[in-house]
């Protein structure tokens, strides 16, 4: 059994060349949007925008410049699927169609997904969506075809400053924390890791090294698994049953006017 | 995204659409008629039993159109089997913690039994010249326990759709747990105001339908309560509804839950037959109304 596989990617060393989705969409034949043409966001370098079906990878371009613009940084970030150790998305999918691999990675197998979009709703980084093409749920498989034999994922493989780097994720642990002790020497005290302990949805095999709040990377800064409301809701749910039919009984046994009358066996009434 | 009030704003939409508002309605309505035709029929008199076919005469048909809503809204319609069985090694698939898988066999369970106390509907009513279906209607010792079966599965099929959208990581669904309580309550008013209705268009005259008015005002009550409750549950997430789902909603509220109650109230204020057709009309506009601002208001933010 190998050890549990994944990514570590260290933000303050990308420098948005995008060679991640690139590498992504080229070997996972992944199609072009919008048919090929671009279009702008209109948000700094970003025009991919999110993740989705179609884009395993996706690189964030979050510009901080005050007004004046005499200071200020870039924030890059390649996002991609945390491969949750508790998964929302392989925990609600009603058709078995979401597994966990060898390598302790979360694939989704295109052949048996019906595309009924619960894991979508699931995932709390969203990064789940349908593939206009396959018309079932599709995301980073961490590259499990290429794992299999023996290769590293094709975007930690393309990325030139090692940014996104793959491993054993007791390796990738090790190699952050050193990072974040060397930021913090260098004076950057804001360097943290995200999701790299067990602390957050039992670890992610994806995490990060970050230097601002999760959310200005647009990452929750608590996710958390869907399962949690499965007891209160059914139990609030139970209660408004229990009321309506208490109601219901109260109501048909007590009309008040004229003999009661009950059926007997067969439907016919007995006095 | 910074200044989010909760961490369910970083999910995506699933984009459940009209189709899935027309199921949570319609399934809606086949568990809370089929419900209360089974209590009809477990405590009612003997001249309430066409009332009863009432709701056994909604239930089937609605839970049949709301299965094959399902289907259609997959994005891969002919997979639909792969909910109910592994298509890997061919098993059942049930998962009773994901509440779409349960929902699926419950839905079975339910089209199973509303399909049998609809036969014996008919059968009662000599549409079908089978007299041996009687059996599956109660009193008798069978027709209890379909009847008592298909009741608790009409309240799970009722209820189990707040409690997936709760299930999930989108905004307003998952912040309260508070929707499955909010569906049941519903179903059991639209549910009531569509047999009033149907009986009504077809001048059934039973003792039982001044019950069935009462209750509905009883459930009127307890939906209104339960969607205040919603709101505070719902804290500074709420802020999502300040926009036109908001005015929606509270449309939905006034047309569908405070309208029927004046008018009911005044009609028995003033001794003055109340109208079924508007007060049960508006009762079901705002059934639908309130599902379709819960799925669609999470998608706009």
């Amino acid at each position: 059994m190998p050890e549990p596989m994944g990514f570590y990617t260290d933000t303050t060393v990308c420098i948005g060349c995008k060679a991640c989705e690139v590498a992504c969409k080229e070997w996972n034949q992944l199609p072009a949007a919008n048919g090929g043409v671009n279009t702008l966001s209109g948000d700094s370098y970003d025009n991919t925008r999110r993740l989705d079906g179609m884009h395993w990878r996706h690189v964030k371009f979050i510009e901080q410049f005050p007004e004046d613009r005499k200071d200020g940084r870039w924030l890059l970030m390649s996002d991609v699927c945390k491969h949750c150790v508790n998964a929302a998305c392989l925990e609600v999918c009603p058709t078995g169609a979401i597994i966990r691999t060898e390598f302790d990675t979360v694939v989704i197998q295109s052949n048996t997904c019906n595309g009924c979009r619960d894991c979508i709703a699931a995932c709390p980084f969203g990064v789940i969506d349908i593939n206009p093409v396959s018309n079932t749920a599709q995301k980073c498989t961490l590259c499990y075809d290429r794992l299999q034999g023996g290769l590293e994922p094709a975007c930690s493989k393309a990325c030139p400053t090692r940014s996104i780097q793959f491993g054993t994720i007791r390796e990738l642990q090790g190699r952050a924390q050193k990072r974040v002790e060397q930021l913090h020497e260098m004076g950057e005290n804001r360097a943290y890791l995200y999701g790299a302990d067990d602390k957050m949805l039992g670890g992610l095999n994806s995490f990060y090294l970050l230097v601002d709040k999760p959310e200005v990377y647009n990452l929750p800064p608590d996710p958390k698994l869907p399962t949690r409301n499965l007891v209160p809701g059914s139990i609030f749910a139970v209660l408004g049953a229990i009321v309506v039919g208490l109601a219901g009984i109260f109501n048909f046994r007590n009309r008040g006017a004229g003999p009661a009358t009950s059926l007997g066996a067969g439907g016919e009434a007995r006095p | 995204m910074t200044g989010a009030p909760s961490s369910t704003w970083f999910s995506a939409a699933p984009h459940w659409g009209w189709l899935i508002v027309l199921y949570f309605f319609v399934g809606g309505l086949a568990g809370g008629s089929y419900f209360l035709a089974a209590l009809i029929d477990l405590f009612g008199r003997r001249d309430d039993r066409p009332l009863a076919h009432v709701g056994y005469y909604i239930a089937f048909p609605c839970i049949a159109l709301g299965g094959a809503l399902l289907a259609l809204d997959l994005t891969r319609p002919l997979r639909f089997w792969h909910m109910m069985i592994e298509s890997n090694t061919y098993r059942p698939m049930f998962k009773i913690w994901s509440p779409m898988s349960a929902g699926v066999v419950a839905l079975l369970m339910f089209g199973f039994f509303t399909f049998l106390s609809f036969l014996a509907a008919l059968a009662e009513d000599g549409r079908i010249a089978w007299p041996g279906l009687r059996a599956l209607r109660p009193p008798g010792l069978l027709g209890t326990v379909v009847a008592a079966l298909g009741g608790s599965a009409g309240f799970y099929v009722a209820g189990y759709t707040g409690v997936l959208l709760a299930v999930t990581n989108r905004p307003i669904w998952s912040d309260t747990p508070l929707l499955g309580m909010l569906f049941v309550v519903s179903a059991a008013s639209t549910s009531a105001a569509l047999i009033m209705l149907i009986a009504h268009r077809a001048g059934l005259k039973t003792p039982a339908l001044a019950d069935l008015h009462r209750m509905d005002d009883w459930m009127l009550v307890l939906e209104l309560l339960v969607v205040m409750a919603v709101v505070i549950s719902l804290g500074s997430v709420a802020r999502a509804w300040l926009n036109v789902w908001g005015v929606l909603l509270l449309i939905a509220i006034a047309l569908g839950v405070i309208v029927p109650l004046v008018l009911s109230w005044r009609g028995r204020q003033r001794r003055q037959p109340w109208s079924v057709v508007t007060v049960t009309s508006l009762v079901l506009l705002g059934g639908f109304l309130l599902r379709l601002v819960i799925v669609f208001s999470s998608d706009a933010v």
